[in-house]
């Protein structure tokens, strides 16, 4: 075992002598209170240890102990519902141990040792098995969780057992001496291998029409949110967290506020996912390392949040990651640097920023996994970011925009009027458009393509006209293009506003959001026609169908919103024939 | 306070003197974190915090800073404790320095306990989900952006703006509906001045709060870096007297940025790579470390509730102090100087305002029914009012439509029936009836964000029937 001892502190940084034989990102115990740390530089004799905890009252001299093991997290049965830190330890027992506070130097195993689980094997004796075969499974709340030869390990079943076990206990020995138990363990910096990799092409249905129908992700795509303060990044990542349509959803919490997370920790076990009808929580794994929490840990617990998000994914479910916010875990990153003193590149963070960025989205997307059976399971990321100064120039928001594939731009001053979600609809784009053309078609929404072109039209035209009425004020349209800043303003009120809060309106099904869209259009059409025939527009906003329309986000009756195109007709006839 | 104890060790090996450090030559045993006390060569004797320590060197930020130290008779002795502040019940009605020593006329405070300043993060898990409806009389604030107990609601102001009255105005209506309980404010005061800190203890006195009240006070001409130091004492003694003694507790800190001001002054000393502004890298994380100190505890009767105030230099929202603030807090009042010249009083700009936790504290049982969707309503009708003006400042008013025009009228009659109000303590029942009496205003068609029934309940002309409401 490699032993040295402390030389310097510097808030989260150690230097420590006499670690030579030292692996990069190995796992060290440091002083006293066996602080976990990790090997983040080697220099001769010497280590660099960023510590995962406060490092105040420890002293020079202190040992060091190297545990030669990188940093890993337990994957196995009892991930969902659990909360975590950035580092895996389970929150609830740090309460249990340690009271309200969060207190030092506690190593605690990733996943319950006390727990059994039922396991029904899929193998027999004399199979032979690769990495990522399924050996047998058990039932975690509702989903399937299967059992995997961990991907370096093969050979011949020599043993197989059925019945309770607890997570590390051996289920299935190989003839070449390996032993499978319901848990493995994989190190966080290093993205778990798949076949390969194949082009997303479903949509990642978030139940938000903004998103839906606008600006999609796709299962297995990458998204980013950036926003200033108060445009609803934390807002807009829980609702993802709780609408989206995957079989499991990883929530990190990375350096945001404490009560967010007790907030999420009380709604979702009261919320039902819309499709399965379970708690929510029952699909989620939460990952808390809370602003106040060490910074080292705020930066691992992205790792530590995707490798779990993989190892379900490698069972070949949708996976949904939402990380909140990537910024703060740049800020730790930057944070390090500084006291490693490290050449500054952009606005002082590290030059590698991009580098790992990049690295860490790149763990999203969909694949063949390992396996014999060629199962396909997906990671969505979707990041959130927060620009100092809601400065989208800013280094984060740039290099994340590089990469990632759907653009979410939020707004302040659309926060400002309380138009949520706030995004911004000229800013924002997804990338995957052409991807999921064929999937909505598929899907028997042959006109979205059409509709979101039509929309996005209008939009873009308001915008050019708002300027136009800004100087001359808005008596200097023509009719038709006054119709085209009452319709717009129609998308904007009453499809793109999307209450997170409302009972019947936080989630919209793809149907309804399909349908309320080509209502509004519809009518569109139909006062475009009726005031070519001479009928003013003033009387066609006067209609009280127009305030019908704004009430369809209420109605739960698809058939009631699709009635609506014909009662649009009749009461703008009735119009033209009264004239 | 604590007796020097023998293993105490003493080094006059000051090597190097910079700002608010100082570099202390071959040091052993020290530990990171721990408190120094300084003695210099006339007798007299700081306080000091190690922020760096390695085989050769420590340094030592000194807290009451650093004139008069020289690098050959300067003494500098290593307590091996971590920065402590005694704190006890009686500590309320007292007045502090910034470290927590008394500096009003009283003896020294008996202490029941004594605790490590930094205190520790709270554990997600453990916390308790803040709920309470606080009332503060103030209609933007419990119409609009609703404070509940436990929440760190700051406040936005630019200099010469009166954030200080309406702080003591929340201090003194603040109050949870249904319950007459303890409560307590812990006031921290970091570089302001004299005459600012007066007004709040003349406000208490008069309302007769006093005895409920623990001053910390780090006034303008104090030492500037004990402002490090003078949150942290602060909410020790806020969190003993919230978890330890069950109190509800408003921790009131101003001003902010003069906080920030000696982070940056210390982060120089110290060369480190600036972020922007000059301010360190690790303000985010400095700051999350106060305001994270606010919530509320499961199993624990007390709370602690922030109330920050923070001066934007140049009323520049997107500066790091408020910037970052705005990151890390449940939401934000914003004051405006806009309003405020137009004779709003309060002048709070309500459009960035934010509430995060607004709706965990209102609704039926809370509030009311209607709440959520009168203050969308508001929001929404203002917010367009807000535009037209810029329009009308362009085109004229003849241009606009008469339902944008009674918009224009809309903002004008919010401005000063809603926001305006003084120092009337409103009920929260008033602020609805007043966002009602202006709905009246608007066609009722324009009432989108409002459901059916409860225009129906409330609207001053639908209500008791006067016309059947359509449906």
């Amino acid at each position: 075992m490699i032993e040295g001892s402390v030389s310097r502190i510097s808030g989260p940084v150690v230097l420590s002598d006499g670690l030579r034989g030292s692996r990069m990102y190995d796992v060290v115990k440091v002083g006293k209170q066996e602080l976990n740390g990790e090997v983040i530089r080697l220099d001769g004799d010497r280590a660099v240890i960023q510590v995962y905890e406060d490092t105040s009252g420890l002293k020079i001299g202190e040992k060091v102990t190297n545990t030669e093991t990188p940093l890993s997290v337990e994957l196995g049965p009892g991930l969902l519902s659990s909360i975590y830190d950035g580092i895996q330890r389970p929150l609830p027992t740090l309460v249990e141990m340690s009271g309200s506070y969060i207190s030092r130097g506690i190593s605690l195993p990733g996943l319950d040792r006390k727990r059994k689980w039922t396991f029904e094997p899929a193998v027999k004796k004399g199979d032979k098995l690769k990495g990522g075969d399924i050996v047998g499974r058990v039932k975690e709340f509702h989903i399937n969780h299967k059992i995997l030869v961990p991907p370096l390990v093969s050979g011949t079943v020599t043993n197989v057992w059925t019945g309770d076990f607890h997570v590390d206990e051996t289920v299935v020995t190989l003839d070449t001496g390996a032993t499978i138990s319901l848990m493995q363990k994989w190190p966080v910096r290093k993205g778990r291998p798949y076949q390969k990799k194949m082009d997303p092409d479903t949509l990642l249905v978030t139940g938000q029409r903004v998103f839906d129908t606008l600006f999609p992700v796709t299962k297995g795509g990458t998204a980013m949110i950036p926003g200033g303060f108060g445009t609803g990044k934390t807002v807009a990542e829980q609702t993802l967290a709780k609408w989206s349509d995957t079989q499991i959803v990883v929530y990190i919490g990375c350096g945001e506020r404490g009560n967010e997370m007790t907030d999420v920790l009380s709604e979702f076990p009261e919320l039902l996912d819309p499709r399965t009808k379970l708690p929510l929580i029952q699909r989620t794994i939460l990952i808390a390392n809370t602003s106040n929490m060490p910074v080292a840990a705020r930066e691992a617990s992205i790792y530590t949040g995707i490798t779990m998000a993989e190892y379900y994914r490698d069972m070949g479910y949708d996976v949904a990651l939402m990380a909140d916010s990537t910024s703060r875990w740049g800020e730790a990153l930057r944070e390090v640097s500084g006291r490693l003193e490290e050449m500054p590149g952009e606005e002082g963070y590290p030059a590698y920023l991009a580098t790992r960025l990049a690295a860490f989205y790149e763990r999203a997307g969909r694949v063949v996994c390992l396996g014999a059976d060629n199962r396909v399971g997906s990671i969505t990321v979707i990041g959130a970011v927060s620009p100092p100064g809601g400065d989208f120039s800013e280094p984060i928001t740039q290099n994340t925009l590089r990469i990632a594939g759907t653009f979410w731009a939020l707004d302040t001053s659309l926060a400002y009027r309380r138009h949520f979600p706030s995004v911004n609809w000229i800013r924002s784009y997804s990338l995957y458009l052409e991807q999921v053309r064929e999937w909505f078609t598929k899907t028997g929404f042959g006109e979205w393509k059409e509709l979101r072109d039509r929309t996005m039209y209008l939009l873009q035209k308001e915008v050019e006209l708002q300027e136009i009425v800004q100087l001359v004020g808005p008596d200097a349209l023509p009719e038709s293009e006054k119709a085209i800043l009452e319709v717009t303003r129609m998308v904007r009120e009453d499809f793109l506003q999307q209450s997170a809060y409302h009972d019947i309106d936080s989630y919209c099904s793809l149907d309804k959001q399909y349908w309320m869209l080509k209502v509004i259009l519809a009518f569109y059409d139909r006062m475009n026609a009726s005031m070519s025939r001479g009928t003013p527009l003033a009387r066609i906003l006067k209609l009280p169908i127009k305030s019908e329309i704004g009430r369809m986000k209420e109605l739960t009756d698809l058939e009631r919103i699709k009635a609506l195109i014909a009662e649009i007709d009749k009461s703008i006839t009735t119009l033209e024939e009264e004239r | 306070m604590n007796p020097v104890s023998l293993l105490t060790r003493e080094y006059r090996t000051v090597s190097y003197v910079s700002g608010p450090l100082i570099f202390v030559k071959n040091v052993k045993g020290a530990s990171f974190g721990e408190i120094a006390q300084i003695i210099l060569p006339n007798g007299e004797e700081r306080r000091g915090q190690v922020l760096d320590i390695s085989r050769e060197l420590a340094v030592v930020q000194v807290f009451e800073g650093t004139s008069g130290i020289d690098n050959l008779n300067t003494k500098v002795r290593f307590t091996g404790e971590p920065p402590l502040i005694d704190v006890s019940f009686d500590m309320l009605g007292r007045i502090f320095n910034g470290v927590g020593k008394p500096r009003d006329s009283g003896p020294d405070i008996i202490e029941e306990d004594s605790l490590d300043i930094n205190g520790m993060p709270i554990n997600p898990y453990a916390r308790d989900k803040p709920s309470d409806f606080i009332q503060t009389g103030i209609s933007a604030i419990d119409g609009l952006n609703t404070l509940v107990r436990g929440q760190k609601l700051p406040i936005f102001s630019g200099a010469g703006l009166p954030a200080n009255k309406l702080a003591a105005q929340i201090a003194r209506q603040a109050k949870v509906l249904g319950e007459g309980e303890k409560f307590a404010v812990v006031f921290v005061a970091m570089g302001i001045t004299f005459k600012e800190a007066s007004f709040f203890m003349r406000d208490f006195e008069k309302t007769g709060a006093l005895e409920r009240v623990v001053f910390f006070m780090n006034l303008a001409d104090d030492p500037t870096i004990e402002r490090i130091a003078t949150p942290r004492c602060a909410l020790t003694a806020a969190e003993y007297l919230a978890f330890t003694h069950h109190l509800h507790v408003l921790v009131i800190l101003t001003d902010m940025t003069n906080y920030c001001e000696a982070l940056r002054e210390v982060s120089t000393a110290r060369e480190e790579v600036p972020g922007r502004r000059g301010y360190p890298g690790y303000m985010y994380t400095d700051l999350a470390s106060i305001y994270e100190r606010a919530g509320r505890i499961k199993g624990k009767k007390g709370s602690i509730t922030q109330i920050p105030i923070l001066t934007m230099p140049d009323d520049d929202i997107t500066h790091p102090v408020p910037d970052l603030t705005g990151y890390i807090t449940e939401g934000q009042i914003v004051l405006s100087r806009d309003l405020f010249r137009r004779g709003a009083d309060p002048p709070i700009d309500v459009l960035p305002c934010l509430s995060r936790l607004m709706n965990l504290g209102i609704g039926p049982g809370k509030t009311r029914e209607d709440h959520r969707n009168v203050a969308d309503q508001l929001y929404a009708s203002y917010a367009y009012g807000r535009d037209l003006r810029r329009l009308v400042a362009i085109v004229g008013e003849e241009a606009l439509t008469d339902v944008d025009r009674i918009y224009l009228k809309f903002a004008d009659e919010f401005e000063k029936k809603f926001i305006t109000q003084q120092d009337e303590n409103r009920s929260i029942e008033k602020t609805f009836e007043i966002g009602w009496k202006l709905f009246s205003m608007l066609p009722e068609t324009e009432l989108k964000r409002i459901k059916r029934e409860y225009i129906q309940k409330y609207h001053p002309t639908t209500k008791g029937g006067e016309t059947s409401g359509a449906s």
